[in-house]
């Protein structure tokens, strides 16, 4: 016995099982987290049965409740009774919902346990409807009519299609009013502040002549003209999207006035067949992936925050790869190889271990209060009291993230460069090549797999990175995307929505927990694969660049 | 064992001396070789035109010293072969004449190696231009990872020839050179790792003859390869001494006796015997020499 167990630790089968074991579960880890993600984020943009029930008072007493059931949970009888719900005496356990009754303008709160036995009755009626609304939140019930200018059009079962007609409408109008209000209104401040600016140099450099004024005055007064027109189109759009309005009845019968400006989009859940809810259901991931978010971010979509992760992510590596590959190429190809370099090389192997949040401290001590308010000074004085670059923006939190990222790069780098076999370098000077052009010609195309990856680990780490962003330029809701059609184009000064922050802001700091959880797993999944799409881009291009240079085995 | 030991010490001694005196007159005009001149020998080493002289070349590498004062000529447009045991210092004295010990840390060289009459360690001498005129093959092959085309044309490339006409004239030209041409004519721009070992061999050769340098150096160039590419690389050695001075080391005795005029026999960093290599194989000078060459030792 004791020799066949010998034998099989002699054999090595042992570490291949505990190999192998360790493989299993940080495979099961990662897919299970994943999976989770997946499940808790994916059903929330399912278009879930609304259901009537009888809820059962302690009293006695008996209300009627719609709404969707959103997740069930055993608790200790004990723990009710204490809470002062009446308990049959043998139960140990009872099941606890959670509804998601909607109207909070009705009842003051989305959300609300309720304990399963209570909720008799239960029914799904056809025509009950949901509305999810710009304000307020959801609402459930029933349509009653629909009233045009104060007059009623449509009543009873004739005026559901009446409604999705007419909600169309309204979307189209909001649709324009959100174009003109947004893009061209924007263009106009944006065109103002800096006609401002512009007179506010003017006087600092003492040439604020008539002259100069006068066509500043000018252009100002065309802005002027431009405003009135668009201000009169949206007088005009404001009067037509007010036009409707949807009396709705709650199933306790409270009738409810909703503008259909203020309806995003209604429904009939219980109604809709399988193959309805599916495409209703990419039509939510869609609005979820490309739109603004609304509702102190726990409704809409997360596009600017995606928006804003990417562009961030992508200046990042545009900063720290060139730099990374430039220090990197220093140290292993010039610098002499003393006692200096391996200080040097110490001191950057541990820059890659130093908390992210002490990055972000530099950056804002740094970058943006030293640097920052320098440029400012210099370059937008006309601005000032108000910060241009002396506050957290788009580049400080771009630069922040490089140099906490530049470690890992410059590894990567030098690593790859090692392992550029002598003979290459040597065929190359052999021909007269200068050191420089060596690097140039065949080092640098031969070790760029290394740059790669170098740069996929940077991108691994910057995407998800919240701590040091808080500090130097994130924000949970941006007024405007940092990149758009208004002169500079790029605004590298300004404030940003990110997927991690959105992350932390929607889970941590709403005052809606209940309805922005599955949110946080959907975000959670979408930064994921955000993420992986980024890694995904720079793998396939490394294996691309390692094909080409495969010269590695000689 | 003391006893041989001792032989051996009494024999460097010998040729320590003996190239003391080698170095006197190498100051006057060229090498003492008078111990060389045997009746009936094709190549009399005075009658050569000079390419490269080293004159009382030592080499350190930190505190080791590798190269004692070796004093040699090798002669223009003739194939020259470095013979030796291993660690004998040929393939380091070979590495001298383009310069290639540069790279090394610690490495340390006193005496001369005149180049046209131009000592190649001056300072005023720049390097990759040297490079450029002493071309170098080594052991393993090394193209690039690049097309074939574009492993001639590197050597033009850096001399900033970009015109598609003259690239074209001499990547054929070269590869002709290299006895590749018909081999690879087809497929200039498929990746060079496509080749085999000994096809790589020829294109480094053609890379090397693509810049027109004067002197080929060859670092033994066929010991990574099978007898029949070693053979074709032998051929091509012969095809190029016509336009090369070519300088070849290698392990192997029996391709010493086939591609070279003049064979260098190296022992512990000292050039123990350098003449005609008919002569040298076949009634040595020197006693070490005999003795390797006979496979005694090395």
């Amino acid at each position: 016995m004791s020799v066949s167990v010998k034998k099989w630790f002699k054999d090595g089968d042992p570490w291949i099982w505990i190999n192998a074991g360790a493989v299993a579960i940080s495979m099961i880890m990662v897919f299970g987290l994943l999976a989770l993600i997946a499940s808790r984020g994916l059903v929330h943009f399912w278009a879930h049965d609304v259901m009537q029930a009888e809820l059962h008072g302690n009293d006695g007493q008996v209300r009627i409740i719609a709404g969707e059931l959103v997740e069930s949970e055993e608790v200790l009888a004990e723990q009710l009774r204490d809470a002062g719900y009446v308990i049959p005496d043998d139960a140990e356990y009872m099941q606890r919902d959670l509804m998601k009754l909607g109207n909070r303008d009705v009842y003051g709160g989305d959300f609300r346990w309720v304990l399963d036995d209570a909720l008799k009755n239960r029914s799904y009626p056809e025509d009950i409807m949901t509305i999810e609304r710009r304000e307020w939140g959801n609402f459930y019930g029933f349509i009653d009519s629909i009233k045009e200018n104060g007059n009623v059009v449509a009543t009873g079962s004739e005026s559901w299609p009446e409604l999705t007609k007419r909600i169309e409408r309204a979307l189209e109008i909001h649709e324009e009013i959100h174009n003109i209000e947004k893009v061209e209104i924007g263009a106009i401040n944006n065109g103002m502040e800096r006609l401002r600016l512009k007179q506010r140099r003017l006087e600092l450099d003492n040439q604020a002549t008539p002259e100069n004024l006068l066509a500043i005055e000018e252009a100002r007064a065309e802005l002027d003209a431009e405003y009135k027109v668009l201000q009169d189109q949206l007088v005009v759009l404001y009067g037509e999207i007010g036009r409707d309005k949807l009396i709705a009845r709650t199933v306790e019968g409270t009738m409810v006035d909703i503008d259909l400006s203020k309806i995003v989009r209604a429904f009939q859940p219980n109604a809709m067949s399988l193959g309805e809810k599916i495409v209703f259901y990419f039509e939510k991931i869609v609005e979820f992936i490309s739109d603004d978010p609304r509702e102190a971010n726990t409704e809409g979509g997360i596009f600017p925050a995606i928006y804003g992760t990417v562009l961030m992510v992508l200046l990042m590596s545009i900063i720290v790869t060139p730099l990374g590959v430039i220090a990197a190429v220093y140290i292993r190809e010039y610098a002499h190889q003393g006692a200096l370099t391996r200080v040097i090389r110490i001191a950057v192997n541990n820059l890659a271990g130093v908390p992210s949040i002490v990055y972000g401290v530099f950056g804002l001590g740094f970058f943006i209060y030293f640097v920052g308010s320098g440029i400012d000074q210099a370059l937008f004085p006309e601005a000032l009291p108000s910060p241009t670059f002396g506050t957290g923006g788009l580049l400080w939190a771009s630069i922040t993230l490089a140099i906490l990222t530049l470690p890992v790069v410059i590894v990567a780098t030098e690593e790859g460069l090692a392992r550029i076999p002598r003979s290459m370098r040597e065929g190359s000077l052999a021909l007269g090549a200068t050191k420089a052009e060596t690097l140039w010609r065949v080092v640098l195309p031969m070790a760029s797999p290394a740059m790669m990856t170098g740069m996929i680990l940077a991108i691994a780490r910057a995407a998800g990175e919240v701590a040091p962003l808080m500090l130097v330029g994130v924000v949970k809701l941006a007024p405007s995307l940092p990149l758009d059609g208004n002169y500079p184009y790029l605004h590298l000064d300004q404030k940003f929505m990110h997927l991690g922050f959105h992350i932390y802001d929607v889970g941590f700091q709403s005052p809606n927990v209940e309805a922005a959880r599955p949110l946080v797993y959907a975000t959670s999944l979408l930064l994921v694969i955000v993420i992986a799409l980024l890694n995904l881009t720079a793998v396939s291009i490394r294996n691309r660049l390692r094909e080409k240079y495969k010269a590695l085995e000689m | 064992m003391t006893e041989l030991l001792d032989r051996e010490k009494a024999m460097q001694d010998e040729t320590n001396s003996n190239q003391d005196v080698t170095n006197e007159s190498a100051r006057g005009h060229a090498i003492d070789i008078s111990s060389l001149k045997r009746e009936g020998s094709n190549h009399k080493i005075e009658n050569e035109e000079v390419a490269l002289k080293v004159n009382d070349l030592r080499l350190c590498y930190g505190e080791k010293e590798a190269l004692h004062g070796i004093n040699m000529t090798i002669p223009k447009k003739r194939v020259t072969a470095f013979i030796g045991p291993s660690g004998c210092g040929k393939s380091t004295l070979l590495r001298c004449f383009n310069r290639m010990n540069d790279l090394v840390d610690g490495c340390n060289i006193t005496g001369q190696i005149l180049l046209d009459d131009q000592d190649i360690y001056q300072r005023s001498v720049e390097v990759a231009e040297l490079r450029r005129r002493v071309g170098m093959v080594f052991q393993k092959p090394n193209p690039f990872p690049k097309s074939i085309y574009e492993n001639v044309a590197y050597g033009l490339r850096i001399q900033g020839i970009n015109k598609k006409r003259i690239l074209d004239e001499t990547v054929e030209w070269s590869l002709r050179s290299a006895a590749l041409w018909d081999e690879v004519k087809d497929r200039l721009n498929d990746s060079a790792l496509g080749l085999s070992g000994g096809q790589q061999q020829r294109l480094v050769i053609a890379r090397t003859v693509a810049v027109k340098p004067e002197v080929l150096l060859l670092d033994e160039p066929a010991s990574a390869l099978d007898p029949l590419s070693t053979l074709k690389i032998e051929e091509l050695i012969h095809q190029l001494k016509d336009d090369y001075t070519i300088v070849i080391v290698t392990h192997n005795m029996q391709q010493a006796a086939r591609v070279s005029d003049y064979t260098a026999f190296m022992y512990m960093g000292d050039l123990i015997e350098f003449g005609n290599t008919d002569e040298l194989f076949t009634n040595p000078a020197k006693k070490q020499t005999e003795d390797y060459i006979t496979g005694r030792y090395g």
